[in-house]
């Protein structure tokens, strides 16, 4: 019998991602299936991840992001080989305000890919997942999507968008045996969000942000805040009233 | 722009950032640069190597992927940015360790290889180049050359201990060495003067693989301090205290090493460390890295920062130079805490301008107070030019061009090896440009 977790990770070449497979592995042997869009990036996570813990077996699939009938198949592919005990979606990008209010198809691209893909593959997973009343669906959203600013409200409207779907999950698998974890990163020191650092922004780490995922998920966290700092300053946030918030630059 | 600082602090100047995050599209982002720029992994070198003020830092960190580990002959192959601390927590476990390693595990592969790091091993071993088989080397007109001892050697010799300054190292291959476990046969042993460090570092270089003193350069120009040496130890299984992380969690007004402080301190530490003088089985982090655990330490020289001041001086004349810096020293009040003392091992270095040779090297830090600690460091220049002796780029933060020119005699033979997109604010001050 085959005593190994399985885990899978949609957006694996995500730093954030990336960093929690590393920590995974640490811990034990695992069978990781790797799934993103460009094949030779997630190549390379593969073979670190194989350097790192040869004992894993990690499978790698390129996938398309945002066609419906195409997540069917490849999360049914995946769910055939074997039953899941997390799947981590993780995939996003940061897009820049001013393009989204430029230029609708900015707008609904990051819309999409940060919003309504994420969905879509948590409910392909979801179903086979209360199949077996067994897993774990880990999804990031983020801070910026527990109140909408001036500065990123298209994304942070996407990832609003995950918080609700992840809330209405977590209430469909209430008492059984499927958890749902929403994790809330603050600003990460990741690829994705690079240009903040040219600005002088205050970046987490991501090695730190990631040990606090896989130890939120272990713990079955319904909601995970990293650095747990941002629990406190989003509630803040989220409590101003308008004619406060409205006059604050963020 | 973003303020980046070395690790002495002593100025946050300006810079361009760019993060290298996947090896494949290196040649294109370096070839479309619109400054020069300079590779930066951790910023753990103290002085201006890894600074490029008002042009470009290639951040290297993002290149942190392993590519290959061959448990049989110990051969490792990975990207630049990877952790020294990385390699080795994944490596002791299945019987391997880098060879060399310097005083911190948070730098990078790149950053080791372009300042040659050295260890307390460097008589046993050499430097880390000695252990490099292979570097991928990307220049900023796009062309990739593969270097090693038995390939473009030359481009090798500038490359290890070439100070970034020949390309942007992308890939290493590193011969490991066996070891047993992650435990070390340690033993401190007190030393009164000069004349017994000398006799102590040569007489344990033969069954001793590892060899360092720290020195107590206040305790008056004797030089009194504690050697410590160090053998890999055959227990595998024991258990291992994971040690508390502290940060300095804010820069002090003023350095907390100070004339006051610093007596106190060496004092104590010396006491203390006599009474606890002996054998013993040590973790290698702790043995390896006293620092690491005590994350920001930098920031406990004040916001002025502090300068390294790290020589090497030939074996003949090496204890007279030796003795009179201790004195300048001691003259000056101004100490050091940091004060580190080793014997390097009779091998010519691999790289042009590789840091190690033969002879005795001592390692200072001063905290950051202006002209006087700039005439001290002149004084402490004057013995070591003497002395046929030379300073270490990757702590320097302002020796004089002269004294680099004397100490480096193949700088001429490695400018050709130079690659005209990457400066640095050291190639600068002590190149030209």
């Amino acid at each position: 019998m085959n005593t190994k977790q399985r885990i899978v990770i949609i957006g694996a070449t995500s730093a954030i991602a990336e960093h929690c497979a590393r920590l995974w592995l640490q811990k034990r042997p695992t069978e990781l299936t790797l799934v993103g869009r460009d094949a030779r990036r997630i190549e390379r996570v593969a073979t670190d991840l194989k350097v790192r813990c040869p004992q894993s077996e990690i499978r790698i699939v390129q996938a398309e992001f945002l066609d419906p009938a195409a997540i069917a198949t490849i999360t049914g592919d995946i769910v055939d080989s074997g039953r899941i005990d997390i799947v981590l979606i993780a995939h996003g990008s940061l897009p820049e305000q001013a393009a989204c209010q430029n230029d609708l198809r900015s707008c609904y691209d990051a819309i999409e890919i940060n919003g309504v893909s994420p969905v879509l593959y948590a409910e392909a997973f979801a179903k086979k997942m209360a199949n077996n009343n067994h897993g774990t669906i880990a999804l990031i959203g983020s801070v910026a999507g527990d109140r909408g600013r001036k500065s990123n409200y298209v994304y942070g409207a996407a990832k609003g968008l995950v918080a609700r779907y992840a809330e209405g999950l977590q209430h469909r698998f209430a008492g059984t045996g499927v958890k749902v974890v929403l994790i809330k990163p603050g600003p990460t020191d990741t690829p994705m969000t690079a240009h903040l650092k040219d600005n002088g922004a205050k970046l987490a780490s991501v090695e730190v942000v990631a040990k606090q995922i896989v130890e939120g998920v272990e713990a079955g966290k319904p909601v995970i805040y990293t650095p747990a700092k941002w629990q406190l300053i989003m509630m803040i946030i989220r409590n101003l009233p308008a004619f406060i918030f409205n006059k604050m630059d963020i | 722009m973003t303020p980046i600082a070395a690790w002495g602090r002593l100025s946050a100047d300006p810079h361009h950032v760019s993060r290298l995050n996947h090896p494949s599209g290196v040649p294109d982002l370096l070839r479309h640069a619109s400054h020069s720029g300079i590779a930066h992994g951790m910023g753990r070198s103290y002085g201006d190597v890894c600074l490029n003020p008002e042009g470009t830092l290639w951040i290297t960190t993002g290149l942190d992927h392993f590519i290959a580990f061959d448990s049989e002959s110990g051969r490792l192959v990975c990207e630049s940015g990877v952790l020294l601390r990385d390699i080795q927590r994944m490596v002791i476990p299945r019987g391997w360790i880098l060879p060399v390693t310097p005083g911190s595990q948070l730098v990078t592969v790149g950053g080791a290889i372009a300042n040659d790091v050295h260890g307390k091993n460097h008589h046993v071993v050499g430097s880390f180049g000695d252990h490099i088989r292979r570097i991928t080397l990307v220049r900023t007109d796009g062309e990739i050359i593969n270097c090693g001892p038995d390939e473009h050697a030359e481009w090798f010799a500038a490359t290890v201990g070439g100070l970034g300054l020949t390309g942007v190292i992308t890939q290493a291959e590193i011969q490991l060495h066996r070891v047993v476990g992650p435990w070390l046969d340690t033993e401190t042993v007190p030393y009164a003067n000069l004349d017994q460090f000398f006799q102590l570092a040569d007489s344990s270089e033969a069954d001793w693989e590892h060899t360092v003193s720290w020195i107590d350069c206040i305790g008056g120009s004797d030089g009194r301090g504690l050697f410590m040496r160090a053998n890999s130890a055959d227990v595998a299984d024991r258990p291992v205290n994971e040690g508390r992380k502290l940060t300095i969690p804010f820069v002090p007004p003023v350095s907390l090493v100070n004339r006051i402080s610093l007596r106190a301190f060496n004092t104590a530490y010396y006491h203390f460390k006599k009474w606890r003088s002996g054998r013993n089985i040590t973790h290698y982090e702790p043995f390896f890295y006293p620092l690491d655990n005590l994350l920001e330490w930098n920031r406990m020289y004040g916001p002025k920062g502090f300068f390294q001041y790290q020589s090497v001086v030939p074996r003949n004349g090496g204890h007279a130079a030796i003795h009179a810096m201790l004195k300048e020293i001691a003259r000056s009040h101004d100490g050091s805490f940091l004060a580190v003392l080793k014997t390097f091992g009779n091998r010519q270095p691999v790289g042009m301008l590789s840091f190690p040779q033969p002879g005795v090297t001592l390692a200072l830090d001063f905290p950051n107070n202006g002209i006087r600690t700039h005439r001290l460091l002149e004084r402490l220049d004057a013995i070591v030019h003497d002395a046929g002796g030379r300073i270490y780029p990757a702590k320097d933060a302002r020796m004089p061009r002269e004294l680099f020119e004397r100490g480096y005699p193949r700088l001429t033979e490695f400018m050709q090896y130079r690659d005209p997109g990457i400066s640095s604010g050291l190639s600068r001050r002590l190149m030209g440009y």
